[in-house]
């Protein structure tokens, strides 16, 4: 941990208000850190050089602020977070050069608190997809092993962090995109509860399962981050009126005595890989050891949430996307003759395949005849998902389990089946549908990979600070995976 | 029920959408499978269970009815493909 781009961003802050160190120094440090890997990780659509550099000059004139909690730190923030007057492309070619007039609201909370926005991470088109490959504009790489794909679809998030291009990124998670590339790449992805953070300025994809979340490098920097950028909007109308807690007072916790540790038996059962159980395993004995209560619990109706989520999230999306109609942004064809036309030939050229594919289940879906049958009944049975959670979460505080079945699989080795790689969902999807918050942890290497493994936490509603203190405690008991091997 | 390529056909028109023969015949045997998938659903009886559409089930806040200037003309028309500064310009509709 020599590089100044290795340092956690907690420990950077303490240097920039102590003056040992200027913003432009730390921009500096991670453009040129940027330019080193971003040739083999691809994590970044656009970087904003310039931008930041002049930013951290100001600053630098001004003097440490320590009012503002990310004064001076340079971070990234996925594609379809709206920046004012930086390309936002989702990465798709529909939106190649839509510049948002506004700042989405979790990017203007981090930009009153006085951080450094320096690029903007790749991801599947539209947060459509596992692996980070569905971009229009490049394939993110593992930072592990850079023939293998770094999880998706905030692959760029966690990728940029892994590599130590930037102190953390905003990602968004809708059925796993936070927790799985997290976990994938080794790094830590919170997905908060439903309504903790606005969604205004995130470009929606499924609206009732969207949530914007960090990752990080450590469990303290995410809890920085969150605090920032948790609280009310009333300009989204799911954004909850109550007050965010103090997450960083949470990681004050010594032991886990008196804590309930749920196990889903679901998510240790059949299709999980060796080596991500054994990792899982060890580390769910550090909880034990730690004082932790270990209870069997059970979720049901799991074998239902795949189908459950693609159903909701693809209905969700098809009436999202609609907006994409070449009159008001984003590109247009310029084969068009009337109007309809401008619809069906922008759309059809601008939308990548999954993305299309996404769009026609979910027209299916909610189509009439099918209404009933798809939708509603999906519907259904996220009720009953969610109830599953609720009654598990009476007898413990959280619940662990994996967050992936395997580690990171080769690039292209799923892209052919868009089938397998929904499956490769399974143990992020349901807490979407349910709204619950869950964190992804680094506990070590695949022993047969030498791939990172993550462990999920899932929590209560709102109650991001538990899941925090717990793996705040298990962090600081696990080796640290250390450099990624592919860099 | 069978996802034909003319039903991938009559589905992209709804969502207004053009494929080329190729991708419909490649989608309707994703479709196919992945809506198998989802027929596993039809295992489970719901009869009688609310159907829950979004996990903060509180009500919609509401706001005073007083019309509010959030944004200007020029940013909002400033992303257009085509404009005149005031609208947005589609080809002749009627």
């Amino acid at each position: 941990m020599s590089f100044l781009y290795d340092k956690s961003l907690s420990e950077i802050r303490s240097l920039l208000l102590a003056k040992e160190l200027t913003v432009t120094e730390v921009v500096e440090a991670c453009l040129k850190r940027i330019e080193e890997t971003e040739p083999s990780v691809q994590a970044l659509i656009s970087v904003q050089a310039e931008e930041a550099l002049e930013q951290a000059r100001a600053m630098d004139e001004a003097g440490p602020n320590e009012s503002k909690p990310l004064w001076g730190i340079p971070l990234t923030v996925k594609d379809l977070l709206c920046t004012k007057g930086t390309k936002t492309t989702c990465g798709s070619k529909i939106l190649e050069n839509f510049e948002p007039f506004y700042d989405a609201f979790a990017v203007a909370k981090l930009k009153e608190a006085g951080a450094v926005i320096i690029g903007k991470a790749n991801m599947d088109e539209f947060a459509m997809g596992s692996s980070t490959e569905n971009s229009a504009y490049k394939a993110t790489k593992n930072p592990w092993d850079l023939n293998k794909v770094p999880g998706g679809s905030s692959g760029g998030s966690a990728a940029c962090v892994t590599a130590s291009q930037a102190f953390g990124s905003l990602g968004t998670d809708t059925g796993g995109s936070i927790r799985q590339p997290a976990s994938l790449c080794g790094c830590v992805g919170l997905k908060p509860t439903y309504g903790l953070v606005s969604r205004r300025g995130m470009v929606a994809y499924g609206s009732s399962l969207d949530q914007i979340g960090p990752m990080t490098r450590s469990v303290e920097d995410n809890a920085r981050l969150l605090q920032v950028i948790a609280g009310h909007d009333e300009k989204d109308s799911t954004s909850v009126d109550a007050p965010a807690a103090d997450y960083l007072a949470a990681l004050n916790r010594t032991d886990l005595k008196g804590l309930n540790v749920g196990l889903p038996k679901e998510f240790w059962a059949e299709g999980l890989d060796g080596e991500v159980e054994s990792a899982c395993r060890a580390a769910v004995a550090k909880l034990e050891e730690l004082g932790a209560e270990l209870v069997e619990v059970e979720l049901p109706h799991s074998s239902y949430a795949i189908a459950t989520y693609y159903i909701i999230a693809m209905a969700e999306a098809s009436s999202n996307l609609a907006r994409f109609d070449g009159v008001r942004y984003g590109y247009r064809s310029d084969e068009a003759e009337n109007l309809l036309d401008i619809y069906v030939k922008s759309r059809s050229k601008g939308f990548g395949d999954e993305v299309q594919r996404r769009i026609m289940l979910g027209t299916y879906v909610l189509s009439s005849g099918y209404y009933d049958a798809y939708y509603k009944k999906a519907a259904q049975v996220r009720r009953l998902i969610r109830e599953d959670y609720l009654k598990a979460l009476e007898q413990c505080d959280v619940l662990v389990g994996p967050a992936s079945p395997v580690t990171a699989w080769n690039v292209g080795e799923l892209t052919s089946d868009p089938l397998k790689m929904y499956l490769m969902d399974i143990y992020t999807i349901s807490l979407n549908l349910a709204g619950l918050p869950g964190l992804s942890l680094p506990v070590g290497l695949g022993a047969d990979s030498n791939m990172p493994v993550g462990l999920q936490l899932l929590g209560k509603e709102f109650d991001e600070a538990t899941l925090y203190s717990v793996a705040s405690l298990l962090e600081e008991k696990t080796e640290q995976l250390g450099t990624p091997a592919g860099l | 029920m069978s996802i034909t390529p003319e039903r991938v056909a009559q589905i992209a028109k709804l969502a207004r959408l053009e494929l080329d023969d190729e991708k419909q015949r490649l989608f309707a045997g994703q479709f196919e499978d992945i809506l198998k998938y989802m027929d596993t659903l039809n295992g489970l009886d719901t009869a009688g269970t609310e159907p829950l559409y979004s996990p903060v089930e509180q009500p919609t806040p509401l706001r005073e009815d007083k019309a509010e200037k959030r944004f200007e003309r020029d940013d909002i028309v400033s992303n257009a493909p085509e404009t005149d500064g005031q609208f947005f310009i589609v080809p002749k509709i009627v």
